[in-house]
Parts: C-alpha cells; structure tokens; sequence
C-alpha cells in the first residue's frame, strides 16, 4: 500500500493573508496556509483562537474580508457547488433535522452528493449501531455525532472537514471519528482537515500542524518536524529560585525550588553557558510532547 | 501483536512502534516468519496516521528485523539482521545511559543493575522456552 507523501503534492486549501474582525475584534490576522494534499492535518488552537472562523471560510460560509481562500483552486464563495460537493463536513455541534428519521435523513443527504456510496453508508449505519427508524432529535449526543460523521463520509469526500469533532464525546465515540480520518487519509489522495483542542488526538493522527493563537498562526509544518525543533531541557540550579528565572530566547520555563524545565524552539547551542552563569547546570535534554509545545507558544504556563 | 502508544513523553509515535515491535522479537512474541499487520489496519487499531506506521515499518525494514515481501506483506525476518556490532552497541549504550540516570537518581548501586539484568534476562529466557 502506499500513502502519498503530503510534502510533495498539491494544497487542497490555499489561505493568503486572511483577516476577519468582528466588530472591532480581530478574530483572524493575517493568515497564512496550505493544506497539502493527502494526509491529516491538525488545527489546534485554544477555545475562541480563531479556529471555527478558519473552517468556515473554507466552507465559503464566510467570505474573506482580505486576503484570500482558496480550496480545490476555486474559490468556495463563488463556487459553492463545485466546492462543497468534494467536502464532508462535520461541525462541533452538528445541526440535523430533528424531525427526521436516521434512513430518510440518510436518503436526504443522499440527494446533495452526486458521488453518495449507498453500500459505504449502510455499512457505517450497522457499525456505529444507528437504527434507521430512529428520529434524529431521540439520539444521544455520541450517536448523533456518528450519524453527522456517516453524512460527511459516505460520499468519500476529497476533503473531509472535522471542526473539534470530539468535543464532549465519549471515548467510544471519539474513537470511531478517529478511526474515520484513518480510513480517508488511507484511501489514496484523500485529506483530513481536524481541529482540535485534544492535542493527545492530533499529535496521533496528524502529518501537518497548524497552532492558531489568538487569531494568528504560530506555528505551522510537518509534526515530526515542529517536535524535532523543541527541546525541553531541565535545568538545576544550585539554590532554589523563588521566582522564574529570566533566560532571553525560550519559550516557557516552569517549575519551583532548583529543578526548572524550560522549552525552546531550535538547538540554543548556547544555553549550557547561559545556564552556566546563572548557576545551573542542564541535567536533561528531551523532546517535549505536543501539548507542551502548543502551552509554551500560547504562553499560558504557570510558574 | 499487542503495541501500546503513548503521547505524553515526547518520544515520535513511530519509534514507539519501531522499540515495541523490536521487544516483541526480542521476548519471543513475535517469531520469524511471522506477518506484521498491515499498516492501514495496525493504524486503525493504534488509532495512529497511517504514514506513521509506514514509517515504522519502513524503519524495520531498514534494521533488517522484517522483511516485505512484494505485494504480500511484511514479515519477521528468518534470518537475524547483520546490523554491525558497532551499530549494536550505539543502540544499547543510549538505553545503559538512562538505566544508570534512573539508578542513580534512586541511590541504586551498579551491583544491583548487574542483578537485576541477569534476573530479567533468565525472566525473558523462561518466557522465550515457553
């Protein structure tokens, strides 16, 4: 089997110097990305960072104030059809009709996808256990979610659109939306678009990150390459610090007495003599995990 | 073939599955001749990225501890690599080095490793006959 290499092939999206305010409140500032084709790739992002905003314009459900969006080469606002007819889409609080029945909401779906795979749809209806005389507003809030992931999958999208799909799931349920971006990426030359504050999830599943920090990307590639850059290094001091030290250049430091870990983004050949001179001495050098890394460029840390 | 991942030391998802599939040849789990799954269903259990685990694989294939038979699969390799013994001992000495740390952190004397070590591996070989 081979899995196409998401550096070498085209961007399914293309985001250029996008901004959007709300009133007087920038939401995004100058976003720059390209979604390359084939593979995962990862939003993380604190709640109200921008993500959702993000999603939407890839949509074309907002339009690009300035700046510009781009998806499959066209621009989804002025080509809706030509668009979202290769997206699958599934939101946070996925918004179905109540009233219908799981097999005429599937039936209805059905009607809007050209490319709409009967035998793939019943064949996830039977896995995620949804029956079809069922009413969509008697679901509970997991089967409901399995029921929006069956309408976004079973026309084997281009781009399959996940905007923090596992937001308040259980783990059964976080694992079949899981498992879905597997299966697209694995089918040859599909994309998965996931946005997430569980960085557990995206560091799994992710080839390409993306971290959205109030309204601006802070930080964007290959995951193996942004964690290949960050070092957190453990320094221990020869008298406890009452307070952070100050070391110019790194992202976050934390910790209390003499023991302090301070992350960094790139090699910092020259911290062993910073520490030196203020009396530490670096006792360890790892790769931190994603969640640090994003907690480091957010500068959320707590002393 | 049982792998568990981890995401909360920093160490990259592959090489976790590079480490445990080495343990499993290593314990007697996994035998030559053996087949590896594939790597769309080894993903979807592990709920990894499929790359991920090609890159593991590939990794594997590289050390000579698998082999991929074309348009089959990937096997445990009959015949044990003939990765240098230099190369052997690079690996073993990064492991030693976090073994000692650890020891010494917890006041353990080396003494007390060399114990322990013979008792894992006579552990390991029991396993291994079984």
């Amino acid at each position: 089997m081979k899995f196409p290499s998401p550096s070498s092939a085209e961007s399914v999206a293309a985001i250029t110097n996008l901004t959007r305010r709300f009133g007087s409140r920038t939401v995004l500032d100058e976003v720059s990305l390209y979604v390359p084709r084939g593979g995962v790739f990862g939003l993380v992002g604190e709640n109200g960072a921008g993500k959702t905003t993000l999603i939407k314009h890839i949509l074309g459900l907002l339009k690009a104030e300035s700046g510009t969006v781009r998806v499959f080469g066209l621009d989804p606002v002025a080509d809706p059809v030509g668009v979202l007819g290769r997206i699958g889409y599934l939101s946070e609080q996925p918004d179905l009709p109540g009233w219908m029945r799981v097999d005429e909401f599937l039936r209805y779906t059905r009607a809007f996808y050209p490319n709409w795979d009967a035998n793939y749809a019943e064949t996830l209806r039977a896995q995620f256990g949804l029956d079809p005389a069922q009413r969509l507003k008697t679901l509970s809030k997991g089967q409901m979610a399995k029921a929006g992931l069956l309408a976004a999958q079973a026309h084997r999208p281009d781009l399959l659109l996940l905007d923090e799909p596992s937001s308040g799931l259980d783990p059964m349920v976080r694992r079949d939306i899981l498992e879905a971006v597997i299966r697209t990426v694995a089918d040859e030359g599909r994309t998965v678009f996931f946005s997430s504050h569980l960085l557990e999830e995206i560091e799994r599943v992710s080839d390409h990150i993306a971290m959205v920090h109030q309204g601006r990307i802070v930080l964007c590639g290959s995951l193996d390459e942004i964690k290949a850059q960050h070092r957190r290094f453990i320094l221990n001091f020869e008298t406890a610090q009452s307070k952070p030290p100050a070391i110019a250049g790194i992202l976050s430091i934390s910790g209390t007495g003499k023991e302090w870990a301070v992350i960094c983004n790139g090699a910092r050949a020259e911290l062993p003599a910073i520490a030196a001179g203020l009396g530490a001495r670096i006792v360890a050098e790892q790769v931190p995990s994603l969640n640090e890394i994003f907690v480091a460029h957010a500068g959320t840390t707590t002393a | 073939m049982q792998i568990n991942i981890t995401s909360h030391d920093g160490v990259p998802i592959y090489i976790q599955i590079v480490n445990q599939v080495k343990h499993l040849a290593a314990s007697g789990r996994l035998t030559p001749g053996d087949e590896l799954p594939p790597i769309r269903v080894l993903a979807e259990q592990l709920v990894v990225n499929p790359n991920t685990v090609a890159r593991a694989y590939l990794e594997l294939e590289r050390t000579g501890l698998v082999t991929k038979r074309h348009g089959s699969g990937t096997y445990v390799s009959e015949t044990r690599a003939p990765l240098p013994q230099r190369e052997k001992i690079k690996i073993l000495a990064s492991r030693a080095d976090a073994l000692l740390t650890e020891a010494r952190h917890l006041d353990v004397d080396l003494a007390e490793i060399i114990k322990l070590l013979r008792e894992r591996d006579e552990l390991m070989e029991k396993e291994i006959r079984k």
